[in-house]
């Protein structure tokens, strides 16, 4: 395989429009839906981070949408997926409640987790969120088990794990790997190489900045894709995601490239973890998974420049009710330290 | 008239698990060694050929990826039992124990059930060493969220790993091998609540009270009866779950007897026996009768050579010693 991601570690490349090919664009609508979303709800998290007003740490992923929401594409809500400290997209790329995430990130009693986890403790079963958590890889080995049970299960379930590239530095990530692979699990492994591990870029922490070679030491199929390219997500696991609902898939690794607007916590764009960073950020927005999936909706027909704005006005005002509503939303009572911890 | 059947300890676990398997289709076991009598003693023994390869399941080495599996199964409905046989190599899941199973409940807002068993085996002492000799409960006890069992008796060692199994909440269940050559009559095994598992008064006496759990359990009992022919009669109260702790029944007796030896099988400092001593200090009404003393192994790793292990492991004898200076005998 090639060990190098090329053209798509450089910032000035992938600015063009996104290419359908034979993807049928009207679902993709419904995807910028969801992407647009994302963007201005974390934009909002940014906003109230940077007054103060959020105090739990936020990991935002403004820049990445494209990965969570192509993903999402295929997966149902009897699927169960887990993610890292960064995903609050994958929450809402699958359905988890804007009213519960919101009220969460202000430790609110109406919050997805009740107040109790924060913006890196979000779950929603309902939509088939198991549960994200910020230690490295720790949610990587939780997925393949949820992959073992839909095996035992036999009803074409899949378990889904979402790490970064700093996550393959894990030892977590190398057992789980090895286990999907020999049990033949249905596991979706997907690694959003932003390149980045906190401050510390790839090429410092690991020898090739290629994920996806670890997929084939483990001997598993796999695909590095412009993360930043919905549709060359979403059809990067076509295939795979027909083999597991028909009950004969076995793990997949989906890379993919894309890169992180602001730092590694927090609201923002000129540090990570009081680094300074490089400045080809606004390279990199050139490759804005948002705007090239809107022009290519546009140059097709399939969402007019008036029926975008119509999307991004209501979107707006979606995320403004919902925050308005977040900070009306009562604390937990301080019962709920003890109540929580053990079943009832 | 039957003769009496007894049942080993080690056979008693393995009895466990096929009630588990024959009766809850969502149990299922895994780790390493199971299919082999090396790591795993007579506790396993063939049931991958009764209950299927499939549910009983031997694994690669990887302690952290079989634990977290475990989660993520515990998360999508089943029972998983994860076993470890030795406490020592369990220790490379203790983010998956500590920081993921245990919190997972009161982090997502209560009601994130992980029905998970990590069955941890203690197995020391045969000049094994540092590394193969680990039994850390207390560590464990320490968490919040994290059932801690501790069987001392064959009945237990069934009925403990049907309770933790059942449980809607992690439960980290650690059997011992100095434990499985112990014999009991055992009933036939039901269903068993955790809700039902608390301390148990082993042996009844005014003189002293003597705690333990697990191993130490039988060490007291032994010890107890030597005490007995020397007139002084102990209370002998096993723990059972060490978390949470319910210390009602050791209070009870510690305020009956006025002395309280608490034996542990694990290092002293900040360890079991000081959260059971100190549980009787803030008891105004027991700080000032109770007389307090503790046995605990050195603090220092296990060691290998056989003088030094005699030094390092207590045996009976020990606790009739510090019982009776307790005792002022």
């Amino acid at each position: 395989m090639n060990q190098s991601l090329t053209s798509l570690a450089d910032a000035k490349a992938h600015h063009e429009p996104i290419a359908f090919g034979h993807a049928d664009p009207v679902p993709f609508v419904q995807a910028l839906h969801s992407m647009v979303r994302i963007r201005r709800a974390e934009e909002c998290i940014a906003e109230n981070v940077a007054t103060g007003v959020i105090k739990c740490p936020c990991h935002l992923a403004i820049g990445q949408e494209a990965a969570a929401v192509g993903v999402a594409m295929h997966l149902r809500s009897t699927d169960r997926a887990f993610g890292a400290h960064r995903s609050h997209a994958h929450f809402l790329a699958m359905g988890g409640s804007l009213d519960g995430l919101f009220a969460e990130v202000l430790g609110r009693d109406t919050g997805v987790s009740r107040g109790m986890g924060g913006s890196m403790h979000l779950a929603a079963k309902e939509v088939g969120f198991y549960g994200s958590v910020p230690i490295v890889g720790a949610s990587i080995p939780i997925a393949v088990g949820a992959g073992l049970a839909a095996q035992m299960d036999k009803k074409g379930d899949v378990g889904v794990s979402f790490f970064g590239d700093g996550a393959a530095e894990e030892g977590s990530f190398h057992e789980s790997m090895n286990l999907a692979s020999v049990m033949n699990l249905p596991v979706l492994f997907v690694c959003e190489n932003n390149m980045f591990a906190s401050h510390l870029h790839i090429s410092l922490r690991q020898p090739k900045n290629v994920v996806a070679r670890y997929a084939v030491a483990h001997a598993m199929a796999h695909a590095t894709v412009d993360g930043n390219d919905i549709v060359a997500v979403w059809s990067a696991l076509k295939d795979a995601a027909a083999a597991w609902r028909a009950g004969t898939g076995g793990p997949f690794f989906l890379e993919a490239v894309t890169y992180r607007w602001l730092g590694h916590v927090g609201h923002r764009d000129d540090q990570d973890v009081g680094v300074a960073r490089k400045d080809d950020l606004s390279d990199w927005k050139g490759r804005d998974p948002v705007r090239r999936l809107a022009e290519s909706l546009a140059t097709v027909g399939a969402l007019s420049p008036k029926e975008l704005a119509a999307m991004e006005s209501a979107i707006s005002d979606e995320v403004a009710t919902a925050w308005a509503k977040a900070l009306t939303q009562p604390f937990p009572d301080p019962s709920a330290l003890l109540s929580r911890v053990w079943a009832k | 008239m039957t003769a009496t059947v007894k049942t080993s300890y080690g056979v008693a676990i393995r009895d466990g698990f096929a009630h588990l398997l024959a009766k809850h289709p969502k149990a299922f076991v895994m780790g390493q060694g199971l299919w082999s009598p090396w790591y795993v003693g007579n506790s396993m023994t063939n049931l991958e050929i009764e209950f299927g390869k499939e549910r009983v399941i031997d694994v690669p080495v990887s302690e952290v990826a079989t634990t977290g599996a475990g989660i993520g199964a515990a998360l999508s409905g089943y029972r998983p039992i994860v076993v470890h046989p030795r406490v020592d190599f369990m220790m490379l899941a203790v983010d998956q124990i500590v920081t993921q199973a245990a919190k997972w409940r009161s982090m997502f807002g209560g009601d994130m059930s992980v029905p998970l068993v990590i069955r941890g085996i203690i197995n020391r002492g045969g000049e094994q060493g540092a590394q193969h000799s680990q039994s850390l409960q207390s560590w464990f006890a320490h968490i919040p969220g994290l059932h801690v069992l501790m069987p001392a008796t064959p009945r237990d060692a069934r009925d403990m790993l049907i309770a933790a199994t059942l449980c809607d909440d992690p439960v980290l269940y650690m059997d011992d091998r100095w434990c499985y050559e112990l014999e009991e009559e055992l009933p036939p095994a039901e269903d068993v609540s955790i809700n039902d598992i608390a301390p148990l008064r082993r042996r009844t006496g005014k003189d002293i009270t003597l705690v333990g759990c697990g191993y130490t359990t039988k060490l007291n009992l032994e010890a107890a009866e030597l005490l007995a022919a020397q007139g002084i009669e102990a209370d002998v109260i096993d723990l059972r779950l060490l978390n949470p702790l319910k210390p009602a029944l050791v209070h009870e007796s510690a305020a009956k007897t006025g002395r309280m030896l608490v034996v542990d099988g694990d290092w002293r400092s900040c360890g079991l026996a000081a959260e059971i001593i100190a549980g009787v200090a803030e008891r105004p009404e027991l700080r000032a009768v109770v007389h307090c003393a503790r046995i605990t192994h050195p603090d220092a790793p296990a060691p290998t050579s056989k003088p030094l292990e005699q030094a390092f492991y207590f045996t009976a004898a020990d606790i009739v010693r510090e019982a009776r200076t307790l005792c002022g005998r």
